[in-house]
């Protein structure tokens, strides 16, 4: 009995030790442990033993059985962790590769350029305002101080859709809508496209102006320079120069061009700025007291300065760009340049 | 505006160099837009006179020519110009000379004749872009001086870009006074001695249109000589300041035009038949101008006319019948002070623009006439001879333009400037700029002179400080203002967040013009009124888009034709429409997809977009708002029949479409694959549904799967609504998870594969109640839709 049990284990040992997968493994634990399984079928031989021998016998192939079953452990733990590694191996990929789905697309560059404008504004609280782009030649002439026949009505090159409605030639007229409606002190960021009948390298029929103009108590020219000033560094991110020329507009008193120390060669002279070290960016003043009268804002009480600047020429200067009509030929090679 | 710097300096004169002078200018606001020298750099070129020519032995076209240079002997110099003769002056090159390009000239030997020099046209001297010839030099021209001395080429174009403000700059003059300003400099203008008549003949002069034309100057200057040419220094000074000799009494006008800003005319006196009347046009009348153009006038116009008819448009241009031509002895010199409003947009209205027009439109200085005739008068006869008559001069000072002191608070300087100004520095900024200053309490009243048009309020005169303080002396403040909280409306999406969405989703932004092609207006919305351009700038962008698809579509093109075989593209703006007879501007948010639903990428077989995966695109713009939009089969001629819904939202108002453009117009357009397109009322996906709570049910769902049977017609949403009209509080969610045609389902009909998911908020829902509902919903299907359940 006893050497028999003592082959069943050897034998059974080897075949553990063969088992090349957990299945085969399986089918050895079922061919000694299972209902008919060699050990079962020892535990039930048993029965016709004395009671003496039923112990020590019945002893003897419990042990044989816990060896069995430490050495099934062992190798069912050694498969499995072989059957993982493998596993691990065959599902390794590439993790170059690019990634599946949707790709993202960008911004237009003069929407980018708006709105960090229109940011920068915000956070000394501004708000954004839009207004219509066929207007009324009274909105964007006659109450900017520009009567018929003025020269600088020949200036803007305008759009007519009959004698008194016109596309827009500046964001101004936004001013005008405001005041009309609003009571100061007002603090008013204006975007938009505006349109001058001018095409060529240099000149786009449409383009897209932002206008500020901020209206209360007591503003000085010198609050207007502030800001010009503050808001420059801020866009360009560095510290630019400012200066500030005299100049006309019919709708600003004192009126000035404002330009920027050249944002290419930082004021050294470059083909950019045409050697002079200096980007001509927009155009300001303060309100004239007709375009208050002409709103009924009291002009002893209050003051205000106003600007525009072309969003194209920031986003050129900012960014590098050198023809303005890619902007609207709106070449995906182009654009996606621009997240 | 150009002035020639020498000519400048010789007004005034600072002690600046010309680019502190040029930078001076641009800060006072006289922006300089170009200074050119007026001739290339070259050195060692003298004037020259050709004594004798001979036939080069070896060279057709060569002459070989003895040329005194004022040196003791004569130079042999080898010239091929076909103008070359005995006698001529020229610009000779010495050996040793530069000329532009860093051209060196030496001895040399042309086909073995030797050549010590080389004879100058204009080109080659850098004065002019081509010549055809040696430049020929006035016989009295000193031989051996050299030329830049005695062309005076030692001087700057400065090319003034002048604000409409500014007319008293549109002259030398004018720009020196404000180089004298700003260089602390006295300055007095030149005084001119009247020249005394010769005779007493006179035209007759009557202004009937006195308000337009308030001062009027004549004088008859007879017997000039119609040989006299212009001289070498007056023809250069003309160049300079960008104007072309024509003959001396022209070229005179215009000098004095360019060196006071006083626009002249001078009739040919012969043509002429007194009286001159300065009056209001006729309609019907017309007047064929120098420049061969015959303009109608209507009653509004202002001329100057004769007995016979109108002669000049006033301050415009005068006429073909009475100009001076080549013969003319008697001239009759015109000198007028028309008011700007009776000039502005005369000009234009007839397509024209003048020297004379642009000053006039601007201001001229009214006090100037009598000066700037006596200047014309005396540079005539030194020039051309002939002997003057007296000045008739019809004045009525009422109708001047008025020069009213304005007053100018100290206390304004500060507060709008933010500097401290004095008197004495008042009383010198402003008479040096011609204005009288008179001190009144708290400040000063100052008047302006005839020559200044943009004086009129306090800030007018606060600018003049301010420019000629300097802008950039002003001092700078920080932004120190009251300030409110900003404002954050719940119920309004941002437009930038549809955008950034859009992106993500992997549109690209575009931005494209609002006019457009009418016959791509008519493509895209045909039947659909426009708004036209009156003067658009081509036909490609003459009307003004009534949808944004017509840019985008263009926008696609563009790329398809670029190897773009996937295009997504949104943008945001205007449509322009007529709604009742008025002009209506409605913000957009269209988009325009074609190409495949991802861009190429491995181990994934690429899908053709479909109406679906643009759908899914709008939807996701509503997912942000939280508003349901509803979509409703639609017929639009610019979209396939059967691939177009309307966009409507809960209230039931059309707020979009959504649709495959038409097969035809996209070969039509010239797209080879299907293009789908959206287009949304921003206002309406801006809107959004503020967030409200409702508890959650703690009740397990159960789902319930069915497929019905229905016609081809009966429409998904149908289907839904049908369920929803059921008001089974426990049905929580419908969706539909497969459509199904093909064995098994009879043509005609589609298989709809719906998922119920139900839920109760007070109990478990028990198999008997489900199965309950379930019929219900079947039932309800079966009477409504004929819809059978699938077996």
């Amino acid at each position: 009995m006893s050497a028999s049990i003592e082959d069943i284990v050897t034998q059974a040992l080897q075949e553990l030790a063969h088992a090349a997968d957990l299945i085969q493994l399986d089918q050895v634990r079922v061919n000694y442990l299972g209902k008919k399984g060699l050990f079962t079928q020892q535990m039930k031989e048993l029965g016709s033993l004395d009671p003496e021998q039923r112990r020590s016998a019945g002893q003897i192939i419990n042990d044989a059985k816990n060896t069995f079953q430490e050495a099934l452990d062992a190798r069912k733990s050694t498969l499995e962790n072989a059957e993982l590694a493998a596993r691990l191996a065959s599902e390794c990929i590439d993790v170059t590769l690019p990634g599946r789905g949707q790709t993202v697309s960008g911004l237009h560059p003069v929407t980018i350029t708006l709105r960090r404008i229109a940011k920068i504004f915000a956070e000394a609280g501004f708000n954004v305002v839009e207004g219509p782009e066929i207007e009324d030649d009274y909105h964007n002439f006659g109450a900017l101080n520009i009567p018929e026949h003025h020269p600088a009505r020949a200036m803007h090159d305008t759009f007519y859709f009959d004698a008194h409605t016109v596309l827009r030639t500046h964001t101004s007229p936004v001013q005008i809508r405001v005041m009309e409606s609003e009571k100061p002190p007002l603090k008013i960021i204006a975007p938009g496209r505006v349109y001058r009948c001018d095409s060529d390298m240099t000149h786009s029929p449409m383009f897209h102006q932002v206008e500020g103009f901020l209206v209360d108590t007591d503003v000085s020219f010198g609050d207007l320079k502030g800001v010009i000033f503050e808001f420059l560094r801020a866009f360009f991110e560095k510290e630019v120069n400012v200066r500030f020329r005299p100049s006309y507009f019919p709708f600003t008193e004192p009126s000035a061009e404002f330009d920027v120390s050249c944002v290419m060669c930082d004021g050294k002279g470059c083909r950019v700025c045409k050697q002079t070290g200096w980007l001509e960016v927009g155009g300001c003043g303060m309100i004239h007291p007709e375009v208050f009268k002409s709103v009924g804002i009291d002009n002893q009480v209050y003051s205000g300065f106003a600007f525009g600047t072309g969003v194209e020429r920031l986003a050129m200067m900012k960014y590098g760009i050198n023809d303005l009509r890619m902007f609207f030929e709106n070449d995906l090679k182009f654009l996606q340049q621009f997240r | 505006m150009q002035v020639s710097e020498a000519w400048l300096r010789e007004l005034v004169n600072p002690p600046v160099a010309t680019a502190e002078l040029v930078a001076q200018l641009t800060m006072a606001g006289l922006e300089v837009d170009a200074v050119t020298p007026v001739a290339a750099e070259f050195s060692g070129v003298v004037v020259g006179e050709v004594l004798s020519t001979i036939q080069h032995p070896n060279a057709d076209k060569l002459r070989v020519c003895q040329v005194n240079v004022g040196q003791a002997e004569a130079l042999q110099i080898v010239c091929g110009a076909s103008n070359v003769r005995p006698g001529l002056k020229i610009p000779a090159a010495l050996i040793g000379a530069v000329l532009p390009g860093d051209f060196k000239i030496k001895e040399s030997k042309l086909r073995g004749e030797l050549s010590f020099g080389m004879l100058c046209s204009e080109k080659e001297l850098g004065l002019a872009a081509s010549s055809d010839g040696l430049m020929e030099l006035p016989a009295d021209a000193p031989v051996g001086v050299d030329i830049r001395d005695y062309l005076a080429l030692n001087d700057n174009v400065i090319e003034l870009g002048l604000t409409p403000n500014r007319a008293d700059c549109l002259s030398v003059e004018g720009v020196a006074r404000e180089v004298a300003v700003l260089n602390n400099l006295p300055f007095q203008a030149t005084t001119f001695a009247a020249v005394a008549p010769q005779h007493t003949e006179a035209l007759e002069v009557k202004v009937e249109a006195t308000e337009a034309c308030p001062v009027y100057l004549g004088r008859l200057i007879k017997n000039i000589n119609p040989a006299a040419v212009t001289p070498l220094w007056m023809q250069e000074r003309l160049r300079r300041c960008g104007i072309r000799s024509l003959s001396p009494v022209v070229d005179i006008t215009n000098y004095v035009l360019i060196e006071l800003g006083q626009p002249l005319h001078a009739f040919d006196a012969d043509k002429l038949s007194a009286p001159i009347v300065v009056r209001r046009s006729r309609a019907g009348e017309s007047l064929a101008l120098l420049n061969d153009q015959t303009i109608e006038l209507d009653g509004d116009a202002l001329v100057i006319a004769d007995q016979k008819q109108a002669l000049a448009l006033a301050g415009v241009m005068g006429g073909k019948d009475s100009a001076v031509y080549g013969q003319t002895r008697d001239i009759f010199l015109e000198c007028a002070f028309f008011t700007p409003i009776n000039v502005a947009g005369k000009a234009r209205q007839f397509g024209l623009h003048t020297d004379s027009s642009h000053r006039f439109e601007r201001g001229v200085d009214f006090n100037l006439q009598r000066r700037a005739i006596e200047r014309a008068t005396q540079l005539i006869i030194e020039i051309a001879g002939g002997s003057p008559g007296p000045v008739q001069e019809v004045a009525a000072v009422a109708a001047l333009p008025p020069r009213v002191p304005v007053k100018l608070r100290s206390q304004r300087i500060t507060k709008v400037l933010g500097i401290q100004f004095g008197d004495d520095e008042v009383h010198k900024l402003f008479e040096g700029l011609g204005m009288q200053v008179q001190v009144v309490e708290n400040g000063w009243e100052i008047t302006p002179p005839g020559f200044r048009f943009d004086i009129a309020i306090e800030e007018d005169l606060l600018e003049e400080i301010g420019r000629i303080y300097g802008y950039d002396n002003l001092p700078s403040s920080s932004l120190l203002m009251r300030s409110e909280l900003g404002k954050a409306p719940e119920a309004q999406l941002s437009l930038a967040r549809l955008q950034d969405c859009l992106v993500d989703r992997g549109y690209q932004e575009a931005i494209t013009y609002s006019f457009v092609d009418e016959a791509m207006q008519n493509a895209v919305a045909p039947g659909e009124e426009f708004i036209r351009i009156q003067n658009p700038i081509s036909s490609e962008l003459a009307v003004m888009r009534t949808t944004l698809w017509c840019g985008l579509l263009n926008a696609a093109l563009y790329n398809t034709n670029r190897q773009q075989s996937r295009v997504r593209l949104f943008e945001t703006g205007l449509r322009f429409f007529y709604e009742d007879g008025h002009i209506q501007q409605r913000k957009m948010l269209s988009g325009v997809a074609l190409g495949t639903v991802n861009t190429e990428q491995w181990g994934e077989k690429a899908r053709k977009l479909d109406f679906f995966d643009v759908k899914a695109d709008v939807e996701a713009l509503f997912g942000l708002t939280g508003i349901a939009a509803e979509f409703v089969v639609y017929q639009h001629p610019a979209l396939h029949p059967g691939q177009t819904a309307q966009i409507k939202n809960s209230r039931g108002d059309a707020i979009g479409l959504l649709g495959m453009l038409h097969p035809t117009l996209e070969k039509q357009l010239g797209f080879d694959s299907p293009v789908y397109l959206f287009e949304l009322e921003q206002e309406a996906v801006l809107e959004r549904k503020v967030p409200k709570f409702s508890a959650l049910s703690k009740f397990p769902s159960v789902r319930r799967d069915m497929a019905l049977l229905v016609e081809e017609a009966v429409s998904a949403t149908a289907i839904t609504r049908v369920i929803e009209e059921c008001r089974e509080a426990a049905i929580r969610e419908i969706s539909i998870f497969d459509i199904y045609r093909g064995p098994g389902v009879a043509e005609g009909y589609k298989s709809v594969a719906l998922a119920l998911l139900l839920q109760d908020f007070t109990q478990t829902l028990t198999d008997t109640e489900i199965d309950a509902i379930f019929r219900k919903v079947l039932d309800t299907l079966a009477a409504k839709l004929n819809a059978k359940l699938r077996e």
